[in-house]
């Protein structure tokens, strides 16, 4: 106990210790927050939905919960059931044997129903498009209201493409 | 950096297997011409292909891997077997009126989720075969059509949308107090979909069904009509978290199929690439399996330094998995003076963070409770699937491609190979633990060993040639076969990922382990779902 006790605080807090990548981080993460005191009631609740991606992606959302990203502690949750969430954060081409999972996946999901494409397949079906087996784009299955680029987004992306959502919930709500 | 020295005869067993298959009265053809070598071809009947595989599993074979390919009015099937580092292709033709095999699922349970792959994409029906369920397929298409034969168009039928997969038959258990549970294909984590089917006695296990497809996306398909670099970028996008495997598999098949010689310095990158995703997916599955257990110390110092060594990446190989790093004849990346310098001095740094972490991961005792004993594969039962890789070699199974038959530029080093028979989830884990050491001193190594030159030499693809790629990623043997047609462009292509040989060893070693302990027997062997479903 005593050795892990050791190793906690020589590791210290690495949150705060990468100077230039964490300027913005700390600056996209308090606009995060901020936005979601504002019209979520202080947390954003996020489904992450698996519709066919090569994994890469998956990693990249994991990154955002390890101790350098901590996305946590800007108000943001990966929840186990789309019926926790306010955001899919869909990754993939849509294959076609997952459309209807993800179709159930959006509808069970409570409003405002926000959906994150994340990653170029999800954008637009990527290095696989459409096919025998591939939906494409998330867009071709179900609504999407940010789509956020890159093989694999880096952490920051996916950070940036969460506060787009979250701020676009603001043209939806007052429909 | 050292020369083996440890003497090989390649193939000194095949004469053996050959005289065992006359015994039998099976007939080789032709073995003058080796088109995919280092790999030997033996050309079969197809009424002897059964046969072929009993006699391999007599003679302890290793069964690997098998595709078929819609040629002419013809489908060539292909299987590759393994013993002692030495590859074959057993190779054999059926008429597309009539594509009938006899199964080699019989003499080798590896065989089984291939074979019904194989009856799915390219409608071979296999005689004998225990199980003619479908496994790919779902219900994006119907099972009259065969994606991969060549009247099938990729594009596939329009279709307003693909209903949800039913009617699968899932073996059930009946009796008083079994309950069955239904698990995915959308899971509570940030994880691949798939489906698995327990059945269960309150919290135990007594079997476990996997039901996997749920991201196939035509690869083979799409694969077809591509030049090298745009199959390069596919391959990249088989499984993410391999990506320089696959890269590397594939790019190793175009340059046999093509008689491209890749740049010393390209080689030793490469392997330098391959090393760092071994260490990035060890640590952070380490990492993972604590966190599953509840251990969040483990989890949040791992993926620590997992984002650091990914953040290094980033910086010095421009992509933070680095994927299209690999291309066709060499490498897209260079390092100068500094870079190397600043890896050694990495390598120290996480050896010194390790030297403490591994220690403790290794002495607590709340960790022994949860990870010794739990998901045992027994060295039998690992034998008999053919599992390879690091849960293989936590199983007894040492087969390492990187010694066993060594590809440039690993034949000039000494790869030690961790070996335990323990099987569990700890013996697992503790194989990872050593070999993220001796990748670091591999990639010492091999940075002391970086010869100057160009870094890619031109790959002109050659016409009507197929090429076989081995390469051992960090998840275990990669198998990568490459046909080229008359244009020059890309006729098959057909990944092997490890996942095939990793996944049917889930339902044994998950049997009398309880519910609850399912995440982190599955992240010990974390086989890729997108690798395997293709």
């Amino acid at each position: 106990m005593l050795r892990i006790l050791n190793k906690i605080l020589r590791t210290g807090m690495v949150s705060e210790s990468i100077p230039s990548e964490d300027d913005e981080l700390e600056r996209l993460g308090i606009s995060v927050k901020r936005c979601l005191q504002l019209r979520f009631g202080r947390s954003l609740a996020i489904r992450q939905v698996d519709a066919g991606s090569c994994n890469g992606c998956e990693l990249e959302i994991h990154a955002l919960t390890n101790a350098y990203y901590d996305i946590e502690r800007f108000g943001v949750h990966f929840v186990a059931s789309p019926r926790h969430a306010d955001a899919l954060l869909v990754t993939g081409p849509v294959s076609r044997h997952m459309e209807a999972a993800l179709k159930r996946a959006y509808v069970a999901m409570p409003s405002p129903k926000l959906v994150i494409a994340a990653g170029q397949c999800a954008c637009n079906g990527g290095e696989f498009g459409v096919s025998y087996a591939s939906c494409g784009a998330v867009a071709n299955v179900i609504p999407v209201d940010v789509a956020v680029p890159g093989c694999p987004p880096t952490p920051l992306t996916l950070l940036q493409g969460i506060l787009a959502a979250a701020g676009a919930r603001k043209a939806t709500a007052r429909r | 950096m050292s020369g083996e020295t440890f003497p090989r005869e390649p193939f000194a067993w095949l004469s053996g297997y050959l005289a065992s298959l006359r015994d039998q009265h099976v007939l080789v053809h032709d073995q003058t011409a080796q088109p995919l070598a280092p790999a030997r071809v033996l050309e079969i009947d197809a009424e002897d292909w059964g046969k072929a595989a009993s006699v391999a599993a007599t003679a302890g074979l290793r069964w690997a891997a098998c595709w078929g390919d819609h040629i002419g009015d013809e489908l060539v099937l292909r299987a590759v077997l393994e013993t002692a580092g030495d590859y074959i292709v057993l190779r054999t033709v059926v008429p597309l009126g009539k594509p009938v095999l006899p199964s080699h699922t019989p003499h080798f349970a590896a065989a089984n989720h291939m074979e019904r792959h194989t009856q799915d994409l390219l409608g071979v029906a296999f005689l004998d075969h225990p199980d003619s369920r479908r496994w790919i397929r779902h219900r994006a298409w119907p099972d009259t059509d065969h994606p991969l034969r060549r009247s099938f168009s990729g594009r596939g039928k329009t279709q307003a949308s693909t209903p949800a997969d039913a009617n699968y038959r899932f073996e059930k258990i009946q009796g008083s107090g079994v309950v069955e549970i239904a698990v995915g294909p959308v899971h509570a984590g940030i994880i691949e979909p798939g489906h698995f089917r327990f059945q269960a006695v309150g919290e135990q296990i007594l079997r476990l069904e996997t039901r996997l497809g749920y991201t196939h996306k035509g690869i083979e398909k799409i694969a077809v009509g591509r030049d090298p670099d745009a199959l390069a970028r596919l391959a990249a996008r088989v499984s993410g978290d391999c990506t320089v495997g696959h890269t590397w598999a594939a790019c190793q098949a175009l340059e046999r199929a093509s008689a491209c010689q890749v740049p010393e310095r390209a080689l030793i990158l490469r392997a330098l690439m391959a090393e760092r995703e071994r260490v990035a997916n060890h640590l952070g599955d380490i990492g993972a399996i604590g966190s599953d257990v509840g251990f969040a110390f483990a989890h949040c110092q791992l993926s620590r330094l997992r984002e650091y060594w990914q953040r290094r990446n980033d910086e010095l190989f421009g992509h933070r998995l680095l994927m299209d790093r690999v291309i066709p004849g060499g490498v897209a990346v260079d390092l100068d003076a500094a870079a190397v310098r600043l890896l050694h001095t990495d390598h120290v740094t996480l050896r010194r963070e390790l030297a403490v972490l591994f220690d403790i991961l290794d002495d607590h005792p709340s960790l022994d409770d949860r990870l010794l004993t739990t998901g045992y594969l027994a060295p039998d039962h690992a034998r008999n699937l053919g599992v390879v890789g690091f849960v293989g070699r936590a199983s007894g199974q040492g087969f390492d491609l990187r010694r066993d038959q060594p590809y440039a530029p690993y034949d000039r080093f000494e790869i030690p190979v961790p070996l335990y028979s323990d099987g569990d989830v700890a013996a697992r884990m503790r194989v990872r633990m050593d070999e993220v050491y001796i990748a670091l001193n591999l990639m010492d190594q091999m940075l002391d060993a970086l010869p100057g030159g160009v870094t890619r030499n031109v790959l002109l693809p050659a016409a009507d040639a197929e090429g076989l790629g081995c390469v051992e990623s960090w998840r275990g043997e990669i198998i990568s076969y490459v046909r080229l047609g008359p244009d020059r462009r890309v006729a098959r292509f057909f990944p092997r990922d490890p996942s095939w040989l990793i996944w049917p060893t889930m339902e044994q070693l998950i049997a009398g382990n309880i519910v609850p302990d399912f995440p982190v027997c599955n992240k010990s062997i974390n086989a890729s779902y997108s690798g395997h479903d293709l």
